[in-house]
């Protein structure tokens, strides 16, 4: 398909950054507006969608040549709704606690483009091990996104991390940041830094190593997203 | 006139023709052009979603089995430690259900349906209040308050929230706000809400949180309602007979027969906590 095969290292690596599914293909918004209040949160909800999706690609990257393409998107839903449901049942047995502030949010993972979208661009087109890497990759490029997101909210509106707190008794939390406006807020800002450095390293006089920015990869038709942007 | 304009120049076979619409495939569309893909058939498009259903439904009963004992035993925890919370000085308590002739310790009907509220007993066997649960839709969503009730006095003597999703920083201070949650101590009941500084010092009064008068509200609706709702049972039980034979019989002992099969409780709270 394309000229150059993408390496192991580059499948496994390019979702954690380069391609980062929050923060350059702006994928799975609900949830990282919705849930990023705090840094336990973010972790949570990360890991979770992070364990639907690693889930999801291996078992449809297996299954791929028995599922008919008339019925691929329902049976990809089938799948991630098993895993989700796994999920939610096993965060609320073990961490209860943190079950209870995500809320709704967990079973609507299901509705996440960022999985689906991996699984008809990539894991039903490839190897069970690349399928793999590629999940694991974007995985963990959306617990980054979020523990970002979380970070920054829960510094501010908090005065906390983790819990810890940081400022001491007199900090003023700034409450906006833990309120739905707050994640809008944040996440104008994170990207608003991420286009600044990208915009820099574009262009800057050192040779590039590879091509940054999204619209380049695109073309592969590897990396082309069934999403359309929603949830 | 169609039949004769020539195809577009397609190399792979025979491609879609202008007429069609450019790039849309549609299949066995008549003509000479045969399907490019063989379609799968309807058995096989249903057996492979239902095999997979199976198989995924299976997978969530085995988690569920192995999820659900956890889940429901800290629930159990979550709510003991309410109780004793909300009725200060609680050692253990008693779920009492609601049948239709009044609370009983020893329901004769499916438990599930039933109505009930948790007797508090101190370390003597003497009972402390009776803790209920109530809920109401608060300013975002559904407010769950657990409070302490003693039904002597008609007073509130604790309360607690168990579960909300009010604003941050500003409704959900009703389970933050300790002054506020203090104020539901020894109240009398039907509950009054005032805004602050209007307080006249009655006893009825508790003064709500500024910037927070619906959540506050709230709570104090919930426990007047619960309250008018099986307030009148409750004081039937307390001062009804099974409960201060209960209460008289020495745990250790037990010799007498057994009053009303009440005093076996355990020293927490048994199974059956929703």
């Amino acid at each position: 398909m394309s000229p150059r095969e993408t390496t192991a290292q580059e499948v496994l690596l390019r979702g954690v950054w380069r391609e980062n599914p929050v923060l350059v293909q702006l994928l799975g918004l609900c949830p990282a507006l919705a849930v990023t209040n705090t840094v336990a949160n973010s972790l949570a909800m990360g890991l979770a969608t992070f364990f639907v999706l690693v889930g999801s690609s291996t078992l449809i990257s297996t299954f791929k040549r028995f599922i008919p393409k008339e019925v691929r998107i329902s049976a990809y839903i089938l799948v991630i709704a098993t895993f989700v449901t796994i999920a939610d049942l096993v965060l609320n047995a073990v961490v209860p606690e943190i079950h209870r502030a995500l809320g709704a949010f967990i079973a609507l993972i299901v509705v996440n483009c960022m999985i689906l979208g991996r699984q008809e661009a990539f894991a039903s087109k490839q190897p069970v091990g690349r399928a793999v890497l590629d999940a694991v990759g974007t995985g963990l490029g959306f617990i980054v996104a979020l523990v970002l997101m979380g970070g920054l909210r829960e510094i501010l509106g908090y005065g906390s991390f983790l819990g810890f707190s940081l400022f001491g008794p007199d900090f003023q939390p700034w409450i906006v940041m833990i309120l739905p406006a707050g994640g809008f807020f944040a996440l104008g800002f994170i990207l608003l830094a991420f286009g600044w450095w990208e915009e820099r390293e574009r262009v800057s006089v050192r040779p590039r190593r590879w091509p940054h920015g999204v619209r380049s990869r695109v073309s592969e038709g590897e990396f082309a997203s069934t999403g359309t942007g929603a949830g | 006139m169609t039949e004769e304009r020539l195809p577009t120049v397609s190399s792979e076979g025979p491609g879609p023709t202008p007429e069609r619409g450019g790039g849309v495939h549609r299949e066995g569309d008549g003509g000479p052009s045969p399907p490019r893909q063989v379609e799968s058939s309807s058995v096989r498009l249903v057996a492979t979603l239902a095999v997979a259903g199976a198989l995924a439904g299976l997978a969530i009963v085995l988690v569920y089995q192995w999820a659900n004992p956890r889940i429901e035993a800290w629930r159990a925890e979550v709510l003991a430690a309410a109780v004793t919370e909300v009725l200060a000085g609680a050692d253990r308590y008693e779920t009492v259900f609601l049948e239709e002739n009044g609370f009983t310790s020893v329901p004769t009907a499916d438990t599930s349906a039933l109505d009930r509220v948790y007797v508090g007993y101190d370390a003597d066997g003497t009972p402390v209040g009776v803790a209920m649960v109530g809920a109401a839709a608060g300013f975002q969503d559904v407010i769950r308050v657990i409070f302490g009730y003693d039904p002597a006095a008609a007073e509130v003597i604790g309360m607690q929230v168990l579960e909300s999703k009010e604003t941050p920083g500003l409704g959900d201070k009703i389970e933050k706000d300790s002054a506020f949650v203090r104020e539901f101590h020894g109240v009398e009941t039907p509950l009054v809400g005032l805004k602050a500084g209007r307080e006249t010092g009655e006893e009825d009064e508790v003064v709500m949180i500024t910037g927070a008068t619906i959540s506050s509200q709230t709570v104090v609706d919930i426990i007047n309602a619960r309250v008018s709702e099986v307030g009148r049972e409750v004081e039937a039980y307390w001062g009804s007979t099974a409960l201060r034979s209960a209460v008289r019989t020495p745990p250790p002992k037990g010799g007498d027969g057994g009053p009303a099969g009440v005093a076996d409780a355990s020293p927490r709270p048994p199974g059956g906590i929703p």
